[in-house]
C-alpha cells in the first residue's frame, strides 16, 4: 500500500493511472493524510541527510519476511562503493535486494575477504594474454596466407669477425615470427666454437661439418661456400624438410620484412640484394668514390646502383637481372680475405635466392619441369649460381614487388687471416698486463680503487706496441702496475688504423687521446 | 547438343562459385563449425519450409505508432519493426491464410517510450488484447486454434508478462490471451513464469551499421583481459520511484540481483580487469582489444552485450543464472561464452585464469565463424543466415502442428476475462 501510493508520488507525470486502485471515497482522506507524512519524512531527510523512509521501509519489512531473506554478507566497514554515493545508497541497495520477494537466486553483495588482485591469477592471465596474442599473430600476421617454416642455410667457419657476424644472423632468425630451421654448415668440421654461439638461438639448428678448409682468398672461399650450400640442400632433400629456402650467409644483414615476403614464393624466386662493397680504407673509399663519379661522365651509362637483384619491364615482368658493376673496382679488389680492398660479389649471390625445399625433393609430384634434378646435379661441374638448379631461369618469380624493394644487404667484412682472439670469447686464464713502455708516463695510483670495471683497448701504431687487457677486478689488487711487459702482436683491425680506442664505458677516469693509459685497480 | 551441354556446364560452375554476400567480419581467421542440439542448423534456409501468413492491422497497431516515436528504430527492443518488415517482403510469405502454417501478428508493444527512451510497457497488455479481438473477429483463425498456431514479437524485458519490474511480472504473468501462441523474446530464464514453454529466444537488436563501422584489423593484439561498461550501482534508480534517468540507453539496467555491484566491489582495483560506469567512444573497439566481456544480468538476464561481444569476438562472460540465451538449441553457447554462477562473482579472475589456453582459443575460433555472428543480427535488408531466419529456422522446427493444436468445434480454452481489471479496458 504505502509503496504503491509512493510510487504513485514520484510518477505521477509518467504513468497512466493504471496502477492507483484506491477507492474514491477514502482518496481524499488518505491523499491528505499520506501527503502530510511524507512532507513530515521530507523534513526528517534533511535533516539526517538520508532516505529516512527507506531505513523505516526497511524495517517494516524486513520483520515479517526475515525468513525470506538470504542475508547478505555486507560487510559495514568497507568504504562506501562509489565516492559520489551517499551512504544511504548501500543501504538502498541491500535494502532492495533483501525486501524482494522474488528468491531465486538472490545472493546480496557478495564480496571476498581481500577483494584485491591475487599475484598468482595475475601472472596466469597475463600467460593467456600473451598466448592469445600470439595466436593472432600466427593467424592475422602473415596475411592469412599460412605460415611456412623458414630453413635457413648458412656456411659459416671459426674466425675472429665468426662471432660477430653470426650472432647478426641469429638474432635477425630468432625474430622471425614463423617457424625456422637453421642449417649451419661449418667448414673445418663441427668446432664448439660455433656450436656454442648457435646453441643459443632458441631455433632448430643442423649444425653441419664440412671437410676443407676455408681458403684465403675471396675467390676460392665463394667456391667452397657454393659447395657448403649444396652440402646443406642436400640434407634438406634427405630430411624432407618442408618450406622456404633461404640462404643467410653470416655477414649479411636481413630485414624482418624479408621474410614476410619470401613466403610468397611458390617455387624459385628472387630477391634485390644492396651490395655493400666495402674496401675497408676510408680514404681509399672516398677516393674511389671521386674516381666513380669520373667514370661515370667518361664511361657509358651504366647503372651505378649497388643492388643485384631481378629486373622488370612495366609488366612487372621479369627480363633479365641487375648486376652488381664491378669496373671501377678493376684490379683494385681485395684477393685475399684480409685485403684492405673492396670485397666484390659475385655475378649473382646466392642469398638473392629463395627455393620451396620441395624443389629438392626426390618425388616428381607437382615438381615443375623447368627444375633440374637436385639429385643428379654434379657439384664438379661448376654451379656457380642457384640458377643453376633451374633449366629455364626465366620462370624465376621476381619478389618485392618486382626487384624494387630491397630486402637484404650482402657484406663482407674480415679480420686478418692470423687474426687471435680469445676462444669463445672468454678470458680465461686471465691475461697479463702490460705496461707502457718509456715514453708514456705512468700515472701514480689512486689511494682508493674504483668500484667499476673499465675495458679499455687502445691500439697504437708505431713502435710502443702497448696493449691494455682488462682483467678480472679479482686478479687486480694481486697484481701490481709494474708488471714485466709482455708486447703482443698488434690486431691490425682494416678499420682502425689511426684512431685510438676509446673506453666504451662511462666510468669516471677517461682516457683523453692523449696517450694516458690507465690502469684500472 | 554439345554446346548446350558446355552451356550447362558454365552455369553449374557459376551457380557453385556463387558466394553468399554475409557479413563480411572475420577475414581469414580459422573458425569452427557450429554445431547445436539441432544439429547444424545455423544455416538452413527456411524457405519453403513453413509459409507465414502476415494479417492486416490497421496502422494505429504499428505504423502510427512509429510514426508518433521513430526513435522505436534504433533502440534495442526494434527487432519487432524489422521482423513485420522482413516478414512482408520474405519469399515465405504467404497471402492465402489457407495454406499458412504460421499467423503473425504485427504490433508494436514496445514502442511507448519514455523522454528517455525507455519504453513503458502499462499499456500494452491492452493493445495487445484489442488486436488479438480484432483479428478473432475479422478472421477465422484465431478461433480455430485460439492462437496455438500464432506467433507474436514482444521484446520487452520480461516478454509477454509487460513489465520492467521483476517482481510485478511475475505477479502479472503472461497475458492469458497469450497462452497458447508461440513468443518470439528476448527474454529467458528456466524455471520462469515469464518464458513460455516453445518460446523463441532471440538476441536483442543492435544496429549492424554502427558496429561495422567500428571494426579494427584482425591483428590488432588483445591485451584488455576482462572488459565491461556499465552501471553498478543505479544511483537514479528508484524502485519505488518508478521507471530511472540515465544518460545512456545501453546501461539502465537495475535488479541485478547484487551481482554487479559484486563484481565492482571485488575487482574495482585489479589491472586486469577494465571496467567502469565510463561510456567511452572507442567502446566497440575496446571490446574488440579485450579477451573477455561481461555480461552480468541487468534489470533482465539479457543484455545487448552478449550480441556486442560476440560480434566482436569478445568471449562473453555470462553472470546470470538459469539464463536461456537466444536461439540456444543452434548455437552451443556452453562452448562459446563461460558461464559463471552469480554467487561465485567474488572468484571470477580464479574462474577466469583458470580456463585453459587451448579452450579459450576454441571459444575465439567459434566465435570467429561469420555464421555465428550472422545469427545475432537483424540486417537491412535481410540476409541469409541472420536473426530473422534463425526465427523462421525455429518456427520451422517446431512444424508439422500437433493435432491438438486445433480445437474442436465449441471448444474453448482461452478466458478471456482473466488478467488485472486495468488490462480489460479498450485501447
Amino acid at each position: 500500500m504505502k509503496l504503491s501510493a509512493l510510487h504513485q508520488s514520484y510518477l505521477n507525470r509518467r504513468r497512466s493511472p493504471l496502477d492507483s486502485s484506491v477507492d474514491a471515497p477514502s482518496k481524499s482522506f488518505l491523499a491528505v493524510f499520506w501527503l502530510v507524512l511524507h512532507c513530515l519524512c521530507c523534513l526528517i531527510s534533511l535533516l539526517l541527510g538520508f532516505r529516512f523512509s527507506r531505513l523505516v521501509f526497511f524495517f517494516l519489512v524486513s520483520t515479517p519476511s526475515s525468513s525470506n531473506l538470504y542475508s547478505p554478507p555486507f560487510r559495514p566497514d568497507l568504504p562506501p562503493p562509489r565516492i559520489d554515493l551517499t551512504p544511504s545508497n548501500a543501504t538502498t541497495a541491500e535494502v532492495k535486494t533483501s525486501s524482494s520477494r522474488v528468491v531465486v537466486g538472490r545472493h546480496g553483495i557478495l564480496i571476498r575477504p581481500w577483494p584485491h588482485p591475487d599475484p598468482v591469477e595475475v601472472m596466469k592471465a597475463h600467460r593467456i594474454i600473451e598466448r592469445v596474442q600470439r595466436e593472432q599473430k600466427a593467424v592475422f600476421g602473415a596475411g592469412g596466407k599460412g605460415s611456412r617454416t623458414v630453413i635457413a642455410v648458412t656456411p659459416t667457419y671459426v674466425r675472429t669477425f665468426q662471432a660477430l657476424h653470426l650472432n647478426g644472423v641469429m638474432h635477425s632468425l630468432m625474430l622471425v615470427p614463423y617457424d625456422v630451421v637453421w642449417i649451419v654448415v661449418e667448414a673445418g668440421g663441427v668446432s664448439n666454437e660455433t656450436a656454442s654461439i648457435v646453441a643459443k638461438s632458441g631455433v632448430r639448428v643442423i649444425h653441419v661439418g664440412f671437410d676443407q678448409r676455408m681458403p684465403n682468398t675471396w675467390e676460392d672461399r665463394g667456391k667452397v661456400e657454393v659447395l657448403m650450400r649444396l652440402r646443406a640442400l642436400r640434407v634438406v632433400k634427405e630430411e624432407k624438410l618442408d618450406g622456404v629456402v633461404m640462404f643467410a650467409d653470416d655477414s649479411n644483414m636481413h630485414s624482418m620484412e624479408f621474410f614476410d615476403e619470401i613466403q610468397n614464393v611458390k617455387w624459385f624466386g628472387a630477391v634485390s640484394v644492396g651490395i655493400l662493397a666495402h674496401s675497408g680504407n676510408a680514404e681509399e673509399m672516398v677516393m674511389s668514390m671521386d674516381k666513380r663519379r669520373e667514370m661515370v661522365d667518361e664511361v657509358e651509362e651504366r647503372s651505378s646502383l649497388p643492388v643485384q637483384g631481378p629486373a622488370c619491364n612495366a609488366t612487372d615482368k621479369l627480363i633479365g637481372w641487375h648486376v652488381f658493376n664491378t669496373l671501377p673496382y678493376a684490379g683494385k679488389s681485395a684477393v685475399y680475405i684480409d685485403d684492405v680492398a673492396a670485397v666484390l660479389p659475385q655475378k649473382l649471390e646466392w642469398c638473392g635466392f629463395v627455393l620451396n625445399s620441395r624443389i629438392l625433393w626426390d618425388e616428381a609430384e607437382s615438381k615443375p619441369e623447368w627444375v633440374k634434378e637436385f639429385g643428379l646435379l654434379n657439384e664438379n661441374e661448376g654451379v656457380e649460381s642457384p640458377l643453376s638448379l633451374l633449366n629455364d631461369p626465366s620462370m624465376v618469380e621476381p619478389l618485392g614487388s618486382c626487384g624494387r624493394q630491397v630486402l637484404l644487404w650482402w657484406l663482407r667484412v674480415e679480420a686478418r687471416a692470423d687474426s687471435k682472439f680469445p676462444p669463445g670469447w672468454v678470458i680465461d686464464p686471465p691475461l697479463e698486463i702490460t705496461v707502457a713502455a718509456k715514453r708514456t708516463p705512468w700515472p701514480d695510483v689512486p689511494p682508493e680503487p674504483p668500484t667499476k670495471k673499465k675495458d679499455q683497448m687502445s691500439l697504437s701504431q708505431g713502435n710502443n706496441n702497448v696493449v691494455v687487457i682488462p682483467k678480472q677486478q679479482q686478479q687486480q689488487q694481486q697484481q701490481q702496475q709494474q708488471r714485466s711487459s709482455k708486447v703482443r702482436k698488434p690486431k691490425r683491425r682494416s678499420k682502425r688504423n689511426k684512431h685510438e680506442a676509446k673506453p666504451t664505458d662511462t666510468t669516471t677516469q677517461v682516457s683523453s687521446s692523449t696517450k694516458h693509459h690507465q690502469e684500472r685497480n | 547438343m554439345k554446346l548446350t551441354s558446355w552451356v550447362l556446364i558454365f552455369l553449374a560452375c557459376n551457380l557453385a562459385f556463387s558466394t553468399i554476400s554475409a557479413f563480411r567480419l572475420s577475414r581469414s581467421q580459422p573458425t569452427e563449425r557450429i554445431s547445436g542440439s539441432a544439429g547444424d542448423v545455423l544455416d538452413d534456409n527456411p524457405v519453403g519450409r513453413l509459409k507465414v501468413f502476415v494479417y492486416e492491422l490497421p496502422s494505429k497497431y504499428n505504423k502510427k505508432i512509429l510514426q508518433k516515436d521513430p526513435r522505436c528504430l534504433t533502440h534495442m527492443f526494434a527487432a519487432e519493426i524489422y521482423m513485420q518488415r522482413f516478414l512482408l517482403s520474405s519469399p515465405v510469405r504467404t497471402l492465402n491464410p489457407e495454406e499458412a502454417d504460421w499467423f503473425y501478428v504485427p504490433v508494436y508493444t514496445t514502442c511507448d517510450l519514455t523522454p528517455n527512451g525507455l519504453p513503458l510497457p502499462f499499456k500494452s497488455p491492452r493493445m495487445m488484447r484489442s488486436a488479438i479481438q480484432l483479428i478473432a473477429s475479422n478472421w477465422p483463425y484465431w478461433n480455430r486454434t485460439e492462437g496455438a498456431d500464432h506467433f507474436f514479437v514482444v521484446p520487452h524485458d520480461f516478454g509477454a508478462c509487460f513489465h520492467y519490474q521483476e517482481e510485478k511480472a511475475i505477479g502479472r504473468g503472461i497475458l492469458p490471451l497469450l497462452q497458447r501462441a508461440t513468443l518470439v523474446q528476448t527474454f529467458g530464464q528456466r524455471n520462469h513464469v515469464c518464458l513460455k514453454e516453445g518460446s523463441i529466444t532471440v538476441p536483442p537488436y543492435a544496429p549492424p551499421q554502427k558496429m561495422q563501422s567500428h571494426l579494427i584489423p584482425g591483428k590488432t593484439p588483445r591485451s584488455i583481459f576482462v572488459y565491461f561498461r556499465g552501471l553498478f550501482y543505479d544511483v537514479g534508480n528508484d524502485p519505488e520511484g518508478g521507471y530511472y534517468a540515465s544518460d545512456d540507453v545501453l546501461f539502465v539496467k537495475n535488479g541485478h540481483r547484487g551481482a554487479r555491484a559484486a563484481v565492482w566491489e571485488n575487482f574495482k582495483d585489479n589491472p586486469l580487469f577494465d571496467i567502469s560506469t565510463e561510456h567511452p567512444t572507442t567502446y566497440y573497439e575496446d571490446m574488440q582489444r579485450a579477451i573477455f566481456c561481461l555480461c552480468p544480468l541487468g534489470w533482465a538476464p539479457w543484455s545487448p552485450r552478449l550480441v556486442e561481444a560476440v560480434i566482436f569476438g569478445c568471449i562473453p562472460v555470462i553472470i546470470a543464472d538459469d539464463i536461456v540465451l537466444p536461439f540456444a538449441d543452434a548455437i552451443p553457447w556452453e562452448d562459446i561464452g563461460v558461464f559463471v554462477d552469480e554467487k561465485d562473482v567474488p572468484y571470477l579472475d580464479t574462474i577466469l585464469t583458470s580456463i585453459p589456453p587451448e579452450v579459450i582459443l576454441r571459444k575465439q575460433r567459434l566465435l570467429a565463424n561469420p555464421s555465428m555472428k550472422q545469427a545475432m543480427l537483424f540486417p537491412q535488408p535481410a540476409q541469409p543466415g541472420d536473426a530473422f531466419h534463425q526465427v523462421l529456422n525455429g518456427l520451422a522446427r517446431k512444424l508439422p502442428h500437433d493435432r491438438s493444436v486445433y480445437l474442436r468445434a465449441g471448444e474453448k480454452l482461452l478466458n478471456w476475462t482473466a488478467g488485472p481489471v486495468a488490462d480489460l479496458k479498450p485501447w
